[in-house]
């Protein structure tokens, strides 16, 4: 027996130690398979750090509480899965009009509907980015490894302090369930960014006012000294409704904008024997471990095969996607659906490569045989 | 033409309101301000969450900290600030149809937990925002554009079913009883646990002229005829009730607050710390 | 151990099955390998056939999943038969004594022991079957370090019920001896 810091966790676990180590001190939400011990782990952990968790009476309410709670200046956080998604949309939207900053975790589960509760997808991939109705921003992002809970976890609530917008950690039950190994970091090295707050003294505070060289407004906490209004009407500077569509083009650019001008920062994605492959394998969350694998089979028979993971989904990562694509002849997109960010490597490749896609909407994982054998039918 | 109370609790640049000519959204308003000012309550202190609809549009006018939320939610919300930040004073504003049809599970929920939140609800039996649909406090045999050969459903008493369901502190008074209804906001807000307060409105534009209830007058008459005060009332027999509606203080106990159980919790690790 | 070990425990919900495969993983891990588990959910984890999935390896792991089962482990027949297809060639089936093996497995080696009854009978609590089930499956294989295994046990049981799981543990490495 070694002495080491390393725990036998599974995914949901680690996102909540995550949650807690990027300072998360509210959760509201209700329970739903195949979420439950992020929801189980909250309750037990935030009290003793003198957090707050409440199950909300529905996920609609779970969604609601969190934003209310992160007005006041906590950093808030809810989990679901597929249906519990589904009902959270409408206030994800209001988050990201309102730029209010909150985590919202989804372990995806098979669907439609209940679908196989406890059977892992990745059919949520679409809905991330357009669940909500209007043009809105989103960050979403998919973990790999027990790890990478933990990290990514720690990184959405960073790029919604940053970016005061909604960001979605998009598990799978594949990641969610699975128990690995994992050395929790010292808190010491980790990068925490809290959100921007105006001084106590500005007394000219305009809640939607982006400052000189600022990404986002500063945001007062409710409480703090600041009475501002905040509302999903479109909204001038001072956070009033307004129905001018001059405002509300200024308004509805610049959440698109924020984002979008800063896909560099926030886009995150791995490379494995990338340098001379001439078909790519292009996976993500708990299916990219069958990629990676089936890529080291396939390597091992002398096929020069590439692994591209997006960790970041969106935004895509569209300029390394565009750019890899120019040198190979062939990408697989595996994913655990009918066929979803395919569509998104079709649009951004523009027929530079061929596309395969591997998708399954079985309820089972995708085997590393099954992409090796895609992998040696295109080569 | 401001006075005191407008100056210091609203925020005058935004007005004048968006409600039509004759809505009695505007003086229920004015009774929660001046239970606030009346209570010496700090601004900074005090959040007030509405959903969507007429009502919800108040909390704009009103210099606090003001969320206006989607529709039915605005108890959601405010849970998750009041449990976050309970130092806070959390009043939520928000209609018939947004409390008790689309937002019925948050009140409920709301009520059985005894959260310390004052929930006024500006009852205009009608959803007034959309156009004068019926809502789930549309009397039976009303007409709205979607009952247009009268309403069929029966509707809720928003009071009852909130004290049933737990609520600690339970009133109603209408725009007629605007002095009422301040102390009873007063009252709610100084209740520790969860307080409902119906204000009966006047909805001239689609519930009165749909209904043909007469001028504004007419329907502010027939709140002051039809209304028995509830310490009245126990006085007066079931035949002498018929047809009236009871207004006041219709529940008032005590039950353990929820932030306060939640801060129990909290305490006990902090001991083992 | 060989380069990579796929276990599949399987038995019926509520034999603590899972728990069995989060112990051996731990004790994997407190070896310095590397180690995943899983599980099959929803109804069947209530009664039916369920089983976990442990695998450990002194590499990366990837695929998250058994493939190839090294070991099958099966304390009921419905589990037994439910799963045995997906053994190795060279893996091991190792059965309760209660289970009738299947005719034509292509199990390397068969294996029955009374698990089961010693859980009920010698320890007098059937509820330490899974942790008499890994006693016998780590002398069988030997995967993992005695004193981790040990220590694995002891950080997952309940307080209280120490003394009860080291000594199923113990009668499992008993169970395990080959004869």
């Amino acid at each position: 027996m070694k002495k080491n810091n390393i725990k036998l966790m599974q995914g949901n676990e680690a996102c909540v130690e995550g949650a807690l180590a990027a300072g998360m001190r509210f959760y509201g939400g209700y329970p739903i398979t195949p979420s439950t011990e992020i929801a189980e782990g909250s309750a037990q952990k935030l009290p003793k750090v003198g957090g707050k968790f409440i199950q909300m009476e529905d996920e609609i309410a779970g969604m609601a509480a969190t934003i209310g709670a992160a007005l006041t200046g906590v950093k808030a956080m809810t989990a679901t899965s597929g249906p519990g998604f589904s009902l959270k949309q409408e206030n994800i939207g209001y988050a990201a009009i309102a730029e209010i900053p909150c985590v919202i975790v989804n372990v995806q589960r098979h669907g439609p509907s209940t679908g196989l509760p406890t059977s892992p997808s990745q059919g949520d991939v679409m809905q991330a980015k357009w669940g909500t109705h209007g043009d809105h921003p989103v960050i979403a992002i998919s973990p790999s490894s027990v790890k990478e809970a933990f990290d990514l976890t720690v990184r959405c609530f960073n790029l919604a302090e940053k970016y005061r917008t909604p960001v979605i950690l998009l598990l799978d039950e594949i990641v969610g369930h699975m128990r690995e190994g994992i050395a929790i970091p010292d808190p010491s090295e980790l990068e925490i960014i809290d959100r921007k707050k105006p001084s106590k003294d500005d007394k000219n505070y305009l809640a939607y006012k982006v400052e000189e060289g600022e990404i986002v407004p500063a945001m007062a906490g409710f409480g703090d000294g600041h009475r501002y209004h905040v509302t999903g009407l479109v909204h001038d500077e001072s956070g009033f409704p307004t129905n001018s569509n001059e405002i509300a083009d200024v308004l509805c650019t610049r959440i698109m904008k924020k984002v979008e001008d800063h896909v560099d920062d926030i886009v995150a994605y791995e490379e494995f024997h990338m340098e001379d492959a001439e078909v790519v394998v292009l996976s993500y969350g708990g299916t990219a471990r069958s990629a990676k694998s089936a890529v080291k089979k396939a390597r091992e028979k002398g096929l020069k095969v590439g692994m591209f993971r997006p960790i970041t989904i969106w935004p895509f990562p569209e300029k390394q996607v565009k750019e890899f694509a120019k040198n190979v002849k062939g990408i697989i997109v595996a994913e655990l659906n009918y066929g979803q960010l395919v569509l998104e490597v079709e649009r951004v490749v523009k027929g530079s490569a061929d596309i395969f896609h591997i998708g399954k909407v079985d309820g089972e994982i995708i085997t590393p045989n099954e992409i090796l054998s895609k992998i040696e039918e295109v080569i | 033409m401001t006075n005191a109370l407008v100056e210091n609790y609203f925020r005058v640049d935004k007005l004048p309101h968006i409600w039509c000519p004759g809505c009695g959204h505007g003086i229920l308003m004015r009774s929660i301000a001046k239970a606030i000012e009346n209570l010496g309550l700090d601004k900074d202190k005090v959040c007030i969450v509405s959903g969507i609809g007429c009502s919800s549009r108040a909390p704009g006018y009103m210099d606090f900290n003001t969320l206006h939320t989607t529709h039915g939610r605005a108890l959601a919300f405010a849970t998750g600030v009041k449990m976050a930040r309970p130092e806070l004073e959390v009043i939520v504003i928000t209609g018939d149809g947004d409390a008790s049809a689309i937002g019925g599970n948050h009140l409920i929920h709301a009520a059985r937990r005894n959260i310390n939140i004052t929930t006024i609800v500006f009852n205009n039996n009608i959803y007034g925002m959309t156009g004068g649909q019926y809502s789930p406090a549309t009397p039976t045999g009303d007409l709205g554009t979607t009952a247009p050969y009268g309403n069929i459903d029966r509707p809720f008493d928003i009071p009852k079913l909130a004290a049933a369901a737990g609520a600690t502190y339970v009133g109603r008074a209408t725009a007629y009883h605007a002095n009422l209804l301040t102390k009873l906001v007063e009252n709610g807000i100084q209740n520790k646990g969860f307080s409902l307060i119906e204000g009966l409105s006047v909805c001239p534009t689609y519930y009165g002229r749909k209904n043909k209830k007469g001028t504004v007058v007419d329907i502010m008459k027939w709140q002051k005829e039809t209304a028995v005060d509830t310490k009245v009332a126990a006085k007066l027999s079931p035949e002498q009730l018929e047809g009236k509606f009871l207004i006041g203080e219709l529940k008032n106990e005590a039950e353990p607050e929820y932030t306060e159980e939640y801060q129990k919790i909290i305490d006990r690790f902090v001991k083992e710390r | 151990m060989s380069k990579q070990m796929e276990l599949r425990l399987t038995g019926s919900g509520g034999q603590g099955l899972i728990l069995g495969g989060i112990i051996l993983a731990e004790a994997a891990i407190m070896d310095g390998k590397n180690a995943i588990q899983s599980q099959s959910y929803g109804p069947e984890a209530r009664g039916g056939a369920s089983k976990a999935e442990v695998i450990i390896s002194n590499e990366e792991i990837d695929f998250p999943k058994v493939q190839t089962a090294d070991l099958l482990l099966s304390l009921t027949q419905v589990a037994c038969d439910k799963y045995v297809d997906l053994i190795g060639q060279e893996g091991l089936l190792l059965v309760d004594s209660s289970v009738t093996v299947p005719e034509n497995t292509n199990a390397g080696e068969v294996i029955q022991i009374p698990i089961l009854e010693t859980a009920s009978e010698v320890i007098g609590k059937p509820m330490v079957a899974n942790i008499i089930a890994i006693g016998a499956i780590n002398a069988l294989l030997n995967i993992v370090s005695k004193e981790s295994l040990e220590a694995a046990v002891l950080n997952r049981v309940p307080k209280g019920t120490e003394e009860l799981n080291k000594s199923a543990l113990a009668e499992g490495y008993k169970l395990g001896v080959r004869r």
